[in-house]
């Protein structure tokens, strides 16, 4: 037992010299160890700078999808030759399901607008009242659709700043008329840009043009609604609503598949993630060859250093240096530099990556997960590359070796 | 019989050294035969390129024979591996070699630690003992310098402190005197003279037979043969 212990705390004492004599060892070589050690602190760099500016966005992106309680969900309709799409007795089945608080179909439509002889391309989207009890700020000036526009097709529409700029220059375009494929309208709204938040805006951006979506079916001479936007009291219970329109729908499609398709911010959202969890792992994966090159350079450098110290290795030796204790010595080298490598890796990767969450606008937070994954990296690449020229190291015949002194 | 075997500290058998020289072989050692009694001290007498250095090498356990048995301690040492090999050195044997050899980035003191470093001692204890021999080789001023602020012959006498340090068995010594001035070389074979006294065993190489005369039993090696000389200083 006292025997053990001896070995123990000599282990310890020899492993502590080696510390100290690597450590004057990689300090005697400053220039080459601190380009040796630059490849991994880029590497490591690198690789904490991804993972914290990616879960940022990526934690940013989940609370604006999903910490807001009150969501949306798109339910898309290719419908059977019998049962094309959704009529409004269909839509409004679905505003009395349980969670949902209204529906909005959407009708997306390019069309040429006119006005006095100027002509040009933008897009329309034809909307109920629902629309914008839901989203009051939408109407920026004038007033919104109302249910006595969808009910009677009224040609009304809101239209947006960009529209008002380029056809409407210096006059107030509220009760003017403007001609949407050859058709009268009457301009009672300015939309608001930016303050409607549902996934078809999200996804397409904000119309130049609403208009009742009554005179917007009427218009592209379809008999029912394709698209259709549900406005549900919380995004947790996507996946509830789900399960009602499932019922309500399968047997007005005769329980045919792959008819309609159901997408929540939910499954937005975690589809978004995925996209960002492949992007990550493409990028570590660029970010892991940086590292290997940087193991590469440690490799370098530790067999130059070997055949560099070949009587120092020998001298040891031959006073009763084990094998394993010369192998230990060179393994603390390259591992105290490719640490050292990893630690300024991790400063500067956390620097950086705080640097490009403020650029783009989102929180940084500090991730104990990437700092571990920087530890782990470069502890891993110093034993794994320092391991082969240790051997070597380790194997060298002493007699060889003093022979050159 | 038994009593006699336990007082050998080790004996050569038909030692051969060869090395391949592309088609050449040539020989550096042939057929040595040595025996050396525990608290023996002997000097090996020859001139330059005769197979001193290589004859040491393998009685310290550093280089192993082409041919031939090597017993140390009872055992043998041409089936012991590496680490068995290091266990040896560590334990048993001081070196000093012909060249300086002190590790240019350790301090005087750390370079005569480094065998304890290795066997595994307390740093108290290590500091103590590398410092008492260094006094004893005349160095106590000497402690903190580099191996670049020392003369050859410091050096050499730090490399005979290392050696000492571990309290070896044997001491192997390849021409220890070599770059010392008279004074100092007189300093350390009075030195050799009193480990001898004290028990140890001691090895000493030099082409010098003024050196060779201090040791109590002299060999003759010439063109990597052995041969005994006549007893001086008996
Ligand atoms: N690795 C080797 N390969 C070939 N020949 C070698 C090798 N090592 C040593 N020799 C030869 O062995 C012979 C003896 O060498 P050694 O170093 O033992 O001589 P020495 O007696 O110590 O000489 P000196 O007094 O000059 O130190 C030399 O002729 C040398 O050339
Ligand atoms: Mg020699």
């Amino acid at each position: 037992m006292k025997h053990f212990f001896q070995k123990l705390s000599g282990g310890f004492y020899m492993f502590v010299e080696s510390v100290k004599m690597s450590v004057s060892n990689i300090l005697q070589n400053k220039m080459r160890s601190f380009l040796t050690v630059l490849g991994i602190l880029i590497g490591v760099m690198a690789v904490i700078a991804l993972v914290t500016t990616i879960s940022g966005v990526s934690t940013s992106i989940s609370d604006s999808f999903l910490s807001m309680g009150a969501g949306s969900m798109t339910l898309t309709v290719t419908g059977t030759e019998l049962k094309t799409g959704l009529t409004d007795e269909d839509m409004e089945k679905i505003a009395q399901l349980e969670h949902v608080n209204g529906v909005c179909p959407s009708i997306s439509l390019n069309s040429t607008v006119t006005v006095e002889d100027v002509s040009d391309s933008f897009t329309v989207s034809g909307k109920n009242d629902y629309f914008f009890v839901h989203t009051p700020n939408a109407v920026a000036r004038g007033r919104a659709i109302s249910r006595l526009d969808t009910d009677s097709q009224n040609r009304v529409c809101l239209i947006s700043q960009d529209l008002v700029e380029s056809h409407f220059y210096g006059v107030d375009p509220l009760g003017k008329t403007l001609y949407l494929d050859n058709r009268d309208f009457t301009v009672v709204g300015i939309i608001q840009e930016d303050e409607d938040v549902s996934i078809a805006t999200i996804l397409t951006g904000t119309p130049d043009l609403y208009i009742p979506h009554s005179t917007a079916l009427k218009m592209t001479g379809a008999a029912s609604v394709n698209s259709l936007t549900i406005y549900i009291d919380d995004i947790e219970n996507s996946e509830a609503v789900e399960g009602e329109l499932e019922t309500l729908l399968d047997p007005l499609f005769n329980y045919e598949d792959d008819v309609y398709s159901i997408n929540s911010m939910e499954s937005i959202g975690d589809t978004m993630e995925e996209m960002l969890g492949m992007m990550s792992m493409l990028l570590a994966g660029i970010a892991s060859i940086a590292l290997l090159v940087g193991g590469i350079g440690i490799m370098n450098m530790m067999l130059t250093s070997v055949t560099e110290r070949t009587v120092e290795i020998g001298l040891k030796k031959a006073i009763g240096a084990e094998p394993g204790q010369i192998q230990l010595q060179f393994l603390i080298e390259s591992f105290l530099l490719s640490i050292a490598g990893g630690l300024a890796g991790i400063v500067l990767g956390i620097l950086l990556s705080a640097a490009l969450c403020n650029v783009m606008g989102i929180t940084f937070t500090l991730s104990y997960g990437a700092i571990a994954l920087g530890v782990g990296f470069s502890a891993a690449v110093g034993i794994i590359f320092g391991w082969s020229p240790a051997r070597k190291a380790s194997r060298l015949s002493p007699i060889d070796a003093l022979r050159r002194m | 019989m038994n009593q006699d075997i336990s007082n050998v500290f080790f004996s050569m058998k038909d030692i051969v050294k060869q090395y391949q020289m592309g088609e050449e072989v040539s020989t550096v050692l042939n057929n040595v035969n040595l025996s050396i009694q525990e608290g023996e001290y002997l000097s090996v007498l020859g001139p330059s390129g005769s197979g001193k250095s290589t004859l040491m090498n393998i009685i310290g356990c550093l280089d192993l024979p082409t041919s031939g048995e090597y017993i140390l301690h009872g055992q043998r040492v041409n089936d012991l591996g590496e680490k068995e090999l290091s266990r040896i050195r560590s334990r048993e044997i001081g070196f000093i070699f012909q060249n300086s050899q002190m590790l240019p980035l350790l301090d005087a003191q750390k370079n005569v630690e480094l065998p304890l470093i290795y066997a595994g001692v307390r740093p108290k204890e290590r500091r103590e003992r590398a410092q008492e021999m260094l006094r004893h080789v005349g160095l106590a001023d000497r402690m903190h310098h580099y191996p670049n602020q020392l003369s050859g012959g410091q050096q050499q006498r730090v490399a005979i402190a290392r050696a000492l340090v571990t309290r070896p068995t044997l001491l192997l010594a390849d021409e220890p005197t070599g770059a010392l001035d008279q004074k100092m070389g007189r300093q350390i074979m009075e030195l050799f003279q009193e480990l001898s006294d004290n028990g140890h065993t001691i090895i000493m190489i030099t082409h010098d037979l003024n050196i060779a005369k201090h040791a109590r039993r002299v060999v003759h090696i010439i063109d990597g043969e052995l041969s005994e000389g006549e007893a001086v200083n008996p």
